[in-house]
């Protein structure tokens, strides 16, 4: 089906939509109510499933965003955004009957969005304790540690430098599934439990690091992943030439009509999550044609099966066992993208094929090929352990090498889902409270 | 095809299925379409004379279940609010042009001889092959002497039953009130008066939910409600023992039957049947599914029987002499659940139905691959079924017999000192 933009799906179209009651109650009475339920096992926040499945059942919603939301501050977030199929659903008994597993996140949306969107109060924070915490970032990771911290009575500053917080929940995840105000709404509700927000404010530019431990009792940080870095080939600072997670930002910050790549051609490298809903947004914003160029087979991918399929079906072309060699550009404009065969041996060593050399004619090429870590942030931080990749070392409890610093989500993990990183944050929040209050 | 003509206390029918005097016989115009589309007979909507019938505008409320609509429905609603004539001018039509389908007429009126002499000479007039006595309905008309009013009195069941006899030349069924605490007296009073057979479930008194919104009782009427009759697919449990009884009261024993209550498809008509029924009658699954429910109704016995090499006659009461007492049941005949390890998906369904709702008998564990284990404890299972029942696995969870070295033993024989009982699992 084709809009007037020329778009076979448009792209706002919702992955997982809201279901109305009567599909809700069959959905929900399918599940059959496990002992010891694998879906609760697989989820990183161990939602109560078959409780809050049980309730929608039973007509009572409020309970049921309850019994999600006291798991998960983000569970309207992650109703949406989550890989059910690799978690909570992937764990369904149902699939061992040859049944489609229940679905558990479109269920979750049912309960969460009346209450999350309809800026309902649902929890009541303590009174105040006299203590207070900084959060460094205001994405998944921090908002988890900061609603919980909140809800016990501590005063908690999140420190964003972005103008909006929610990090690459707001920024970053395919339209598709997240859209900008749905997320900014999400935090409006989370900040009603008294947690404070301050935007564009980047620690260690516009506030001093060591001002945090002097202003506040302890610190978490959850500043993710830094951006994408330059692959190094020539050509990479063309007009046309972009990170692609800058790419989805403009298109979920930005009129969609602004973004529109109506009739051109596309190329992203890589082979990640990241690549793929680069692929998919190209695709749904216009673009005639959209390539995912990336280095090895399809078997090395590192995106999920059902994210590569939804690919796949928007039409993007995969171009695979091929490396960017040169962005070709005329005019300062990309033109094309010059590529290389590549072959890869037993060892997963890649080894280029000579003279199999071929040009994509593309006016854009997104890079997807990873995202930095804050090294130089993490630099200022004396005495902080990273591994030899960059990503911070913290224990279970979020516990860094530094005293009063915790951290949690994207930073620690090297990217991992909002649900962990959200999951990271509350984990982090109970050990800083058992810390400063010796509660359990 | 098997033949599934038959007769009830006389009745002929080319099936055993009829309509039951409710909504969809109201009209000829619906009888008819029914018969065209296969039912044997229809039991009219209950005729009356004398006082006019006006209706509440909100008359049915619904027990939904789990995601399943209409489990359980109830009404208040009264008997035909159509005039007389018009009702026996239609019987008479629809008679002639369907001469080998049963027409029942339902009847109710004051309890006065002349009123039941004048109303069943006019319906035998108007060519009815039966008539059905309502002293079941729980609503409205008992708060005028009739209905159930009648049937929970057995003398005034019997005293009209008689009435009506005396001017009757066609069968006459009485139709009983489930709201009695021993339906074998009204039945017995039934017989006593000359009855050719009953029929039965009438609905049961019920008050079938609020709205949570207003707490207002459902059906709502400006505000208020009353109670109703409950029928639909939950009452059939009710109803199919009530006609077992019948069927096993040794006065009553002979007695035709039509079963009424909760029938829905063909595997409750045999239930029905089995138990001692000649017809069967429906309302609430025409009235949630419309006349077509007839062609599997009719298909689902008639393959039933051609797979077993049955006729219906055989069908009648087969499962009549199974029915006893408990005291007479078998205390030694042992059965132990068995998982198939196979078939099972781990979902703990029969663990936490055992641990919490019956004997602790099951064992679970969560194993090294993430999955639950479940297991019987045979010294402590007692056979009770529960988990098999729970399990939503088709043939996962099997009951089967542990053989005993002991002879059967009732309470009977227990008490009579006739008899040995095998030991029970131990408890600690
Ligand atoms: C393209 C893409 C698609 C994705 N799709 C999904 C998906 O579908 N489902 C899913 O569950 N997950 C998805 N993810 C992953 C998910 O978004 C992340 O795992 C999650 O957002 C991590 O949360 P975080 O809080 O650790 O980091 P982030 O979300 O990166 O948040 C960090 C925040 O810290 C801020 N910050 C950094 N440094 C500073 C500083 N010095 N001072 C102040 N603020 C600072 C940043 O501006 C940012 O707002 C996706 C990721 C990407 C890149
Ligand atoms: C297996 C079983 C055994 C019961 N035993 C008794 C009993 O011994 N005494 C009693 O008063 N009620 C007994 N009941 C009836 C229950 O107390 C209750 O009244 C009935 O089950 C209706 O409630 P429910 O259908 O909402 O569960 C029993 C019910 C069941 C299912
Ligand atoms: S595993 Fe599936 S069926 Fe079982 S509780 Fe979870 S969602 Fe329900
Ligand atoms: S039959 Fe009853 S006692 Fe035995 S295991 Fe099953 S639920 Fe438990
Ligand atoms: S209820 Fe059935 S499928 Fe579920 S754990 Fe028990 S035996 Fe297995």
């Amino acid at each position: 089906m084709a809009d007037e933009a020329g778009l076979r799906i448009s792209p706002f179209a919702d992955y997982k939509p809201l279901m109305d009651r009567g599909a809700a109650l069959v959905e929900a009475n399918r599940c059959l109510n496990c002992y010891d339920a694998p879906c609760t096992r697989a989820c990183p926040t161990s939602i109560d499933v078959p409780s809050f499945i049980k309730k929608i059942a039973h007509d009572n919603l409020r309970g049921s965003a309850r019994v999600i939301l006291e798991a998960n501050i983000l569970g309207a977030s992650c109703a949406r955004v989550c890989p059910t199929e690799e978690l909570c659903e992937g764990a369904c008994v149902l699939h061992d009957l040859h049944e489609e597993p229940i679905q558990i996140g479109r269920l979750q949306r049912y309960a969460t969005d009346p209450v999350v969107l309809g800026q309902k109060p649902l929890f009541q924070s303590a009174p105040p304790n006299g203590r207070r915490v900084a959060c460094i970032g205001a994405g998944p990771a921090s908002l988890g540690c900061a609603a919980e911290l909140a809800q016990l009575g501590y005063e908690v500053v999140a420190f964003e430098k972005a103008s909006e917080p929610g990090g690459l929940n707001t920024y970053g995840i395919a339209d598709y599934k997240m859209d900008y105000a749905t997320a900014l709404a999400e935090i409006a509700w989370v900040k009603e439990l008294g947690v404070n927000v301050q935007c564009n404010t980047e620690v260690g530019k516009d506030i001093p690091l060591a001002s945090l431990f002097e202003d506040f009792d302890a610190v978490f940080m959850g500043v993710g992943l830094d951006g994408v870095s330059a692959i190094g080939i020539p050509g990479e600072d063309l007009e046309g030439s972009q990170d692609a997670l800058d790419f989805i930002a403009e298109l979920k910050t930005r009129p969609k009509e602004e973004v529109s790549l109506k009739g051109l051609s596309v190329a992203v490298i890589g082979g990640g999550n990241t690549a793929i809903d680069a692929v998919t947004q190209a695709s749904r914003l216009g673009a005639e044609r959209v390539y995912l160029v990336y280095r090895r087979t399809r078997e090395r991918m590192g995106a999920y099966a059902h994210e590569q399929e939804l690919a796949r079906r928007d039409g993007g072309i995969f171009v695979l066992e091929a490396a960017p060699a040169e962005i070709l550009g005329e005019y300062g404009r990309v033109i094309g993208l010059k590529c290389q065969k590549t072959r890869s041996d037993a060892q997963g060593g890649l080894e280029p094929v000579p003279g199999s050399d071929f040009v994509l004619e593309v006016d854009r090429v997104f890079r997807a090929t990873g995202q930095a870590k804050h090294r130089a942030f993490f630099e200022q931080l004396e005495g902080l352990e990273v591994d030899d990749r960059g990503r911070v070392i913290a224990d279970e409890d979020g516990r860094t090498s530094v005293e009063r610093l915790w951290t949690g989500g994207d930073c620690v993990s090297g990217g991992q889902e909002v649900v962990n990183a959200v999951a990271e944050g509350k984990r982090a929040a109970q050990s800083i409270h058992q810390t400063l209050e010796g509660a359990r | 095809m098997a033949d599934l003509s038959c007769t009830t206390a006389g009745i002929k029918s080319p099936n055993p299925f009829w309509l039951a005097s409710a909504p969809p016989t109201n009209t000829g115009y619906q009888v008819a379409n029914a018969f065209e589309a296969g039912w044997g007979g229809a039991v009219w909507k209950t005729l009356t004379d004398g006082q006019p019938i006006v209706n509440t505008w909100s008359r049915y409320g619904a027990l939904d279940y789990n995601g399943v609509k209409m489990m359980g429905f109830n009404n208040i609603e009264l008997i035909t609010d159509r005039p007389l004539d018009v009702n026996l001018r239609e019987i008479y039509e629809v008679k002639k042009r369907f001469p080998n389908n049963a027409i029942i007429v339902s009847l109710m009126v004051e309890a006065t001889r002349e009123a039941w002499h004048d109303i069943v000479k006019k319906s035998q007039d108007a060519g009815a092959d039966g008539l059905e006595l309502n002293f079941g309905c729980p609503h409205g008309m008992s708060e005028r002497g009739m209905g159930s009013a009648v049937g929970q009195v057995p003398e005034y069941t019997r005293q009209i039953t008689e009435w009506v006899q005396e001017v009757a030349s066609v069968p006459v069924l009485v139709k009983l009130t489930p709201n009695v605490a021993d339906v074998r007296y009204p039945a017995r009073a039934a017989l006593e008066g000359g009855a050719d057979g009953v029929s039965l479930i009438n609905t049961i008194n019920s008050i079938i939910g609020l709205d949570l919104d207003t707490l207002a009782p459902r059906p709502t009427v400006a505000g208020w409600s009353s109670h109703g009759g409950y029928c639909g697919p939950a009452v059939k449990p009710i109803a199919l023992n009530m006609v077992s009884q019948i069927a096993t009261d040794p006065q009553t024993a002979h007695l035709p039957i039509s079963g009424i209550g909760g029938v829905s498809n063909w595997k409750d008509a045999v239930e029905f049947i089995a138990l001692g029924a000649s017809s069967v009658q429906v309302c609430t699954a025409v009235m949630h599914y419309g006349f077509r429910i007839i062609e599997d109704l009719c298909d689902g016995v008639s393959n039933f029987l051609d797979e077993r090499g049955m006729t219906l006659d055989e069908l009648r009461g087969a499962s009549v002499e199974r029915i006893h007492e408990w005291k007479e049941l078998d205390l030694n005949y042992v059965i132990n659940a068995r998982i198939d390890q196979d078939k099972c998906i781990g979902c703990g369904l029969c663990y936490t139905a055992c641990e919490d709702g019956a004997h602790q008998a099951i064992f679970s564990e969560r194993r090294a691959d993430g999955r639950t284990y479940v297991e019987v404890k045979p010294d402590a299972c007692v056979g009770c079924n529960l988990c098999s029942l729970v399990c939503p696995v088709d043939g996962c969870i099997e009951m089967v017999e542990i053989p005993n070295d002991f002879e059967r033993c009732s309470w009977e024989d227990v008490t009579s000192g006739n008899g040995t009982l095998a030991p029970r699992p131990v408890h600690d």
